[in-house]
């Protein structure tokens, strides 16, 4: 691992670490929710790029998990369980379920099929989430508050949840580095690489893409169950098929394949989106343009570019 | 099952009638052929003679329309290409086919891996498996890579790819080997390092190799057979297959004779 990935999620990690105490100084909960939001999203392209950029498998339906993760907060806050620690654990499994259950079936596929198969998935999801009456429908559901942890409502603390929101981008990004270096990591990465060489080799891809796909899967429904709390909403447009393309950019646009670059991703994508929108309402003509350029002109994505910059020589 | 298979229990590998039609096209037609302890069994064949399909439905890449497959006695031919693998048959392609994002000791390495315990461990740096790297770096060295082990698979000249792939295949412990033109593209000295490699791992390894390079194949074959329009002609030392009419006039004529 060249060492630049080792400086720059630690940079990443202390910059964002040190953000709420800013809020020392301006006194607005404004830069506190964006951030939050940044890193929750981060989580979800942290998710994707597990699969996508270590498994070659391009999930066009990755919003359905951050929507599974939210509405299993939601649905369950609603009915009186608004505990922390049960929220999370119907989460994840809501998602595993999930994931289990498509990705068996979408792993069957290959290439442009699999982006199909899944971008149906993510659909069937979003269009059995407009249709959950009870649950608001089309409108989405409001959220009495968030999740309480032992009873308490620590959570209504916007710094403490910010901290909370860190805490985990760092356990999944901490856990991701570990699969990816583990021997299932490399078994992902070989059959990315060279299918027919690791059935050769005498491994069948298929299992270990369906274990990577499932975890993959979890990390998306934890960012799912953030959000419900960050924002005390849940909507179907959480998992709607812009969103999952979105996450698909927001990895090629911070670098695939690196982990870290799709938290970069991520903070790209989202701050450009806040700031360009403060401009005008037409914020899009000036956004799509910009992805491209950055899409063809920064291989590696803005990753690649910083480590281009940093040392010449592996230009 | 095994009973024909096991006549001499001396046969590693063992296929019974295979046949396989594309379309109207028949590529293999009834072929029976063994691979004994300690030989090379050459096949050869003109292009189109379906050689490369034979290896591929041997190694369960294509299923045959009939026929068995049988490895050690067993019965393989219902198994996938990673359950042959694991089973103990390996198989080199005609077309270099490495892992190209990972170094040459990964590549070895992740061949150790698919026979030494379970995969799915999710924690523990597979770099720092001591067990695996040593293996890994043991084969490079016996096909002189061991100067290359940490360069990236994909960099290496076309011939050390080749090496690699022994390498990969060494790792795996094979019962028997399935090598699909292994001179393929091989420089001079390449071809003879891979010459003296083969003569040297026969005795532990038997392995099938089919083969263009006719000087090759005659140099260490222990028995050839020869692959006409998907059905085989004759199966003797190679002395007999030159001296064999039928052959001379279906395929080989010159060739054979100045070999």
């Amino acid at each position: 691992m060249p060492r630049s990935s080792r400086i720059i999620p630690l940079l990443l990690f202390a910059a964002l670490a040190v953000v709420p105490l800013l809020g020392l100084f301006i006194r607005d909960g404004y830069i506190l929710n964006l951030v939050s939001r940044v890193m929750i999203l981060a989580i979800a392209a942290l998710a994707l790029d597990l699969i996508l950029g270590f498994g070659a498998l391009v999930s066009f339906g990755h919003a359905a998990f951050i929507g599974i993760g939210a509405y299993a907060m939601g649905i369950l806050a609603s009915h009186g369980h608004d505990g922390f620690f049960t929220g999370l654990v119907v989460a994840l499994a809501a998602s595993a379920l999930f994931a289990l259950i498509t990705g068996a079936i979408s792993l069957r596929t290959r290439g442009v099929y699999f982006i199909m198969i899944t971008l149906a998935f993510g659909q069937m999801a979003f269009y059995t989430a407009s249709s959950l009456r009870a649950y608001g429908g089309d409108d989405g559901l409001t959220v009495a508050a968030r999740s309480l942890v032992m009873g308490a409502k620590l959570l209504k603390d916007d710094r403490l949840f910010y901290y909370v929101v860190l805490a985990s981008l760092i356990a999944a990004y901490v856990l991701c580095r570990a699969i990816v270096a583990s021997r299932f990591g490399r078994v992902l990465q070989g059959a990315k690489q060279n299918p027919q060489r690791m059935q050769a080799i005498g491994f069948n891809p298929y299992p270990y893409q369906l274990a990577a796909y499932v975890i993959s899967g979890m990390i998306g429904g934890l960012s799912g169950f953030l959000l419900a709390n960050l924002t005390e909403f849940v909507s179907p447009a959480y998992m709607s098929w812009q969103r999952s393309g979105e996450l698909i950019v927001m990895v090629v646009m911070g670098g695939m394949g690196s982990l870290h670059g799709a938290i970069i991703g991520a903070a790209a994508f989202l701050l450009l989106e806040e700031w360009l929108s403060g401009f005008t309402e037409h914020w899009k003509v000036i956004f799509g343009p910009m992805l491209v350029l950055i899409v063809m002109f920064m291989r590696g994505g803005i990753l690649g570019f910083v480590q281009r910059l940093a040392g010449g020589r592996h230009g | 099952m095994a009973e024909t298979a096991t006549a001499t229990p001396e046969v590693v590998l063992s296929l019974k009638g295979l046949r396989k039609n594309f379309g109207g096209l028949r590529v293999t037609d009834d072929v029976s052929l063994d691979v004994r302890c300690g030989e090379i069994h050459a096949v050869i064949g003109p292009n189109g003679a379906g050689k490369t399909t034979l290896i591929h439905q041997i190694s369960g890449f294509l299923q045959p329309d009939a026929g068995q497959v049988f490895l050690g006695g067993s019965d393989i031919t219902a198994l996938s290409p990673d359950k042959r693998a694991r089973a103990g048959l390996t198989r080199s392609f005609q077309i270099t086919s490495i892992l190209p994002g990972f170094s040459a000791l990964e590549n070895a390495a992740l061949a150790v891996q698919a026979r030494s315990g379970s995969s799915f461990r999710f924690f523990g740096t597979v770099a720092d498996e001591a067990a695996l790297n040593s293996e890994a770096l043991a084969m490079l060295s016996e096909v002189g890579l061991a100067e290359r082990a940490a360069t990236p698979a994909g960099l290496l000249s076309h011939g050390e790819k080749r090496a690699l792939e022994c390498a990969i295949a060494l790792a795996m412990q094979p019962k028997v080997m399935l090598l699909d033109e292994p001179m393929a593209g091989a420089g001079h000295d390449e071809g003879q390092r891979l010459i003296a490699l083969m003569m040297r791992l026969k005795a532990t390894i038997p392995m099938l190799l089919v083969e263009h390079d006719m000087d090759a194949v005659f140099r260490v074959a222990d028995r050839v057979s020869v692959l006409v329009y998907g059905r085989i002609i004759a199966t003797g030392t190679p002395d007999a297959i030159r001296a064999n009419p039928q052959v001379r006039e279906a395929y080989l004529g010159e060739e054979v004779a100045h070999a």
